[in-house]
């Protein structure tokens, strides 16, 4: 991973080497760790900044390498090696938490910022502020939950495991680095490091479903990324720059004939990040690949997955498409209006008796969702500020944690039962705790109380929308809101109603009573202070 | 003071917690003692409420008190910000006795059958409501209010879906969307109030008094929140959720639904529309006032026509529609936006819960003794004789319907007769010849709401005792009424006497309630 970073930077980087300045970073907060001579070529990095990233990918390669030397009925350790890694990769973000934003892997020197204090700092391909960190933590707090609830599949449905846990720190790495990038070139590396291994996590179980899955998956991101990289060259051609801050200058001085392939780049990019965050009309994948892969990777797919195209797209627009504020924004309302609307009403659809409906109805369900965090960044093309994007931190990281905990039920159910919806009839009867807490998680997602913190989050998404002015977008999503309360109190009502047929139940494996028990701690002391998710929104991210 | 009322919602919480704690092996055993809990967390509520009333300082009852004010989440600016004053303290009171009464009331008889639940989900889920009801009367925040006007809807929902009867699953369901759809909208509203005045703080709102936020604004935020409000009172024509609620619910449920839950809804037309948007208000006042004369008339003729021989009429769909044509005096008298009318909204309110939960307590006992409520099975050729054969029980059903149609000297009288002085003479500003019309409109309602109620008591209180039960062509497959049921049971007479009591005391003693109102409505008004 650092040599992908370092690699993409001295590429990007050679105005500034040629240039009779040095290209020294002169940041205050890098350590002194990093600190180089001055005047040398040598680029300063500050290990601490990009540490959490870091940290998940030497993972990875470390559960590879090991992976070759442990003898096959050790191969249990490799599970807890990866949660070890997750877990450290997420205190390395604590550091970080305090202070300003840190950057690293800076230019001096780039077009549009020559000389500017204010604008150099912009000028770095690494910048770990609020923004980064929220997502960061969602990013590698998703992928430990979802490793948690690997541990035990990984075991029952015989899945290679030095594979399958390198794959899933490879795609967090990638997730976890895509919101700290300020550049085009990284930000992208970053978004397939995340995606590709995904395509093989979700082939990984060897039956048809998987492969159709992964086929569909793949195709679909693949013309995503492709469409995305012309949009990307476009915007290059017009703008002369990968930085994010310099590509808002150069789009804002472009010159009148380059004007048609700036937008017609930025568009073509928007149309790559909404096929990523699955936005109608580009969801048709989803449903089939969430069914098709290990159920830990639809959970991870579903939270992480987006949360890596939700940064991305929130960084594209706010930084570097910033002069199309009303043009992207309206665009992005259209959007998110759309995208909530098909995803409820297909989960509306769902019937219960139909094979795997509960994992189709959290497909679809996160269609709605997805489009519910695409509204702040709607109005935050309406707004001057970036302000409105905290509600879609806010809301991605409530999402994230509920709809993770949704997907260890799910887990947990599949294992004695099923995956159809009628198979959680009863389960109240069976499993007292296990059904209060799916009840609770869908009340959260629905965003009723005793689900506090899911009302809270909507609440915030709410107020983005109206004090935007998108009263419209509002009250589109009000009535999404009851859409989807239907579907999500159908399934609650569900796990309190009489059994079909008598259930015998085995035993909750013990990582995925402890993700269960995590979750639902998390979100019940959430919706008990919302304040320590909520202050996400309140100061500023950037 | 403010201890108590953070106690007041704090213990039914702690309580509903309770009851997910293991309370011994036995299922039996540990239903009643879920059930003994309920009784004595409730009766502690209502204790503190009591405490609340006593230590209430009479003397400014325009005055917020047992004030809390802590930042909850300074992120967004909501405060947790608690406080009654002379409109919230009586209806906080009727709530917490409500909900006793229901605890009461089911430790002796809990619905029962196939597939019904455990009477410990039922207290968890009681005590939850009386939560979110009794917050909704104690907050001064807007964010708070409407999360406490969410929190009743869950265990709402399951009341009705897990404990009712007939097409109780789209009841339920019906109920739960209309209401969220109306509080989304809400939202909305409380929201453009918020960006645009920098607080959700109604105290401060109110005091403003509509200064600082835009016309326009105003005009939003009221369509938006009157929108909300209205599914929830029920305004016609947002009323269509309310009478399959009430048919399919359990009587417990069907007693706060028409006492606290209604009342929520008018509760908040009076708190934050009038003092916090008057421009906006005012502007959708005259049709505020229409829907409401409209309502009157149409509820107490769907009342009329399932009173009607031959109409097959449900009891407790007859009352869930007379509610209707109620709460339409409540809105005129709010509409009218003067002290006198908004005093008698919000007397007819408290005096609406007395005599609607009476009401439904007494049809679902004659439920429980005929398997019926279908009003023509129950008469059958003369009436159901309630008179002769349960006299105890027929008399209060009178009683009861009197104080409903309006008798003068009991609850039901006062309260709409202010709100309809109101609409004589509406505030300045607003057309009067259009009023008074509302008025007439009003007074040809009760004309025909003692049409009904009599009608009512005619057929189910008078009649033959010894005449033969009517169980033949037309009532096949309905269970034929018995012929000898018992009279009122000691635990029917001791929840339903103190409504009675009090259908009486606030008949014979309006002071009692229009002292506290009066002065906190014309603060609220903004003339005092």
């Amino acid at each position: 991973m650092p040599g992908t970073l370092l690699g993409s930077h001295l590429l990007l980087g050679q105005p500034a080497m040629t240039s009779p300045v040095p290209a020294v970073t002169s940041m205050a907060t890098s350590t002194s760790l990093a600190s180089a001579a001055p005047g040398s070529f040598v680029q300063s990095i500050d290990w601490v900044a990009i540490a959490p990233p870091l940290i998940a990918a030497l993972a990875a390669l470390g559960v590879l390498l090991a992976d070759l030397f442990l003898p096959a009925e050790r191969k249990r350790a490799l599970g807890w090696l990866s949660v070890g890694g997750l877990a450290l990769a997420l205190i390395a973000l604590l550091p970080l938490a305090h202070g300003d934003a840190r950057s690293t892997f800076c230019l001096r020197n780039v077009a549009g910022a020559t000389g500017n204090a204010a604008l150099s700092s912009g000028a770095c391909s690494y910048v770990a502020d609020h923004f980064t960190l929220a997502f960061q933590l969602l990013a590698l707090g998703g992928g430990l939950i979802a490793a948690l609830l690997s541990v035990h599949t990984v075991d029952e449905e015989k899945l290679p495991g030095g594979e399958y846990w390198f794959l899933l720190l490879s795609s967090a790495t990638g997730a976890a680095l895509l919101p700290a990038s300020r550049d085009l070139a990284t930000l992208i590396i970053a978004l397939e490091v995340a995606s590709l291994p995904a395509f093989a996590l979700v082939g990984l179980r060897r039956d048809g479903r998987g492969a159709e899955a992964a086929l569909k998956f793949f195709l679909s991101s693949v013309t995503a990324t492709a469409v995305m990289l012309l949009g990307v060259s476009f915007v290059y051609a017009a703008t002369g720059s990968l930085h994010l801050s310099a590509i808002a200058d150069g789009l804002a001085h472009a010159p009148a004939q380059l004007k048609p392939l700036a937008e017609a780049g930025a568009a073509l990019t928007l149309v790559g990040f909404a096929f990523k965050v699955a936005a109608v009309p580009f969801h048709f994948w989803l449903p089939d690949t969430y069914t098709g892969a290990p159920i830990p990777i639809a959970g991870y797919l579903s939270v992480v997955g987006k949360a890596a195209g939700l940064s991305g797209l929130a960084l594209v627009t706010t930084i570097a498409f910033r002069p199309y504020g009303h043009t992207w924004g309206l665009a992005l309302a259209v959007l998110a209006a759309l995208t909530m609307t098909a995803g409820n009403v297909a989960a509306l659809r769902q019937r219960g008796g139909t094979p795997h409906s509960a994992v189709r109805l959290l497909a679809w369900s996160s269609v709605g969702q997805a489009g519910y965090l695409l509204v702040p960044l709607a109005a935050a093309g309406y707004s001057e500020a970036a302000e409105p994007i905290g509600a879609t931190v806010v809301y991605a990281l409530i999402y994230g944690v509920v709809n993770l905990g949704a997907f260890a039920v799910v887990a947990a159910v599949s294992r004695s039962t099923g995956s159809r919806l009628d198979d959680y009839a009863g389960l109240f009867a069976r499993r007292r705790w296990t059904a209060l807490a799916l009840a609770f998680f869908l009340l959260c997602l629905a965003g009723l109380p005793p689900g506090i913190v899911g009302l809270f989050g909507k609440v915030v998404v709410f107020r983005a929308a109206v004090d935007a002015g998108l009263g419209w977008l509002a009250v589109v999503m009000a009535v999404n809101v009851v859409i989807a309360l239907y579907y999500y109190l159908v399934w609650t009502a569900k796990l309190f109603a009489p059994a079909e047929q008598p259930v015998t139940e085995r035993r909750l494996p013990a990582p995925l009573a402890a993700t269960l028990g995590l979750t639902a701690a998390v979100a019940a002391v959430l919706s008990v202070a919302p304040q320590l998710v909520l202050q996400v929104a309140g100061g500023s991210l950037f | 003071m403010n201890a108590v009322l953070i106690a007041l919602l704090l213990l039914p919480l702690l309580g509903a917690v309770a009851t997910l704690a293991p309370l011994g092996t036995d299922p039996q055993a540990a239903d009643r003692r879920a059930l003994r809990l309920g009784v004595a967390v409730t009766g502690a509520v209502l204790l503190l409420t009591v405490v609340l009333a006593v230590g209430f300082d009479h003397g400014a009852p325009s005055r917020m008190q047992a004030v809390t004010d802590l930042r909850w989440i300074p992120a967004i600016g909501v405060r947790f910000h608690l406080g009654v004053d002379g409109i919230s303290l009586p209806l906080i009171v009727l709530t917490a006795l409500l909900t006793f009464l229901c605890a009461v009331y089911s430790t002796k008889r809990l619905p029962d059958g196939e597939g019904t639940p455990s009477a410990r989900s039922f207290t968890g889920l009681l005590l939850l409501l009386e939560v979110g009801m009794l917050a909704t009367f104690a907050v001064l925040d807007l964010v708070l209010f409407f999360v406490a006007f969410e929190i009743v809807l869950i265990p709402m929902y399951f009341l009705i879906a897990r404990w009712g009867s007939g097409q109780r699953v789209p009841a339920a369901n019906r109920f739960i969307l209309y209401t969220l759809l109306g509080s989304a909208v809400m939202l909305l509203g409380f929201l453009l109030i918020g960006a645009q005045a920098g607080t959700f703080d109604m105290t401060e709102l109110a005091a403003a008094h509509g200064s600082g936020l835009s016309h326009t604004t105003q005009v939003i935020a009221a369509l938006a929140i009157v929108a909300g409000l209205a599914v929830k009172a029920p305004a016609w024509p947002l009323h269509s959720w309310l009478p399959d609620a009430h048919t399919s619910a359990p009587t417990v449920g069907s007693v706060l639904l028409a006492g606290v839950l209604l009342k929520m809804g008018t509760y908040g037309l009076v708190r934050i529309l009038l003092p916090i948007v008057p421009d906006g208000t005012a502007t959708f006042a005259p049709y505020l006032g229409a829907l409401a004369a409209v309502g009157i008339v149409y509820g107490s003729l769907a009342c009329l026509a399932l009173a009607r021989p031959g109409a097959k009429g449900d009891l407790k769909r007859l009352i869930a529609y007379s509610s209707v044509g109620h709460m339409g005096f409540v809105l005129l008298g709010i509409a009218s936006l003067t002290p006198v009318g908004v005093n008698g909204a919000l007397f007819a309110n408290i005096a609406h819960g007395l005599i609607t939960g009476l009401l439904f307590f007494l049809v679902g006992a004659v439920k429980d003794r005929y398997g019926t409520a279908d009003l023509d099975t129950l008469a059958g050729t003369t009436g159901a004789a309630l008179y002769g054969r349960a006299p105890r029980i027929g008399a209060l059903l009178a009683f009861a319907a009197v104080a409903s149609l309006g008798l003068p000297g009991l609850a039901g009288f006062w309260g709409e007769l202010l709100a309809m002085f109101g609409a004589f003479d509406p505030a300045a500003g607003l057309s009067r010849p259009a009023f008074v019309t509302y008025m007439v409109i009003a007074g040809l309602g009760t004309l025909l709401t003692a049409g009904y109620l009599l009608l009512v008591v005619k057929r189910v209180c008078m009649g033959d005792p010894s005449a033969p039960p009517a169980g033949g062509p037309e009532g096949a497959g309905q269970p034929a009424p018995v012929a000898e049921i018992p009279d009122i049971r000691p635990y029917e007479a001791v929840s339903w006497s103190p409504l009675a009591a009090l259908t009486l005391v606030a008949g014979l003693w309006p002071a009692l309630l229009l002292g506290l109102s009066d002065p906190a409505v014309k603060h609220l008004l903004g003339g005092g």
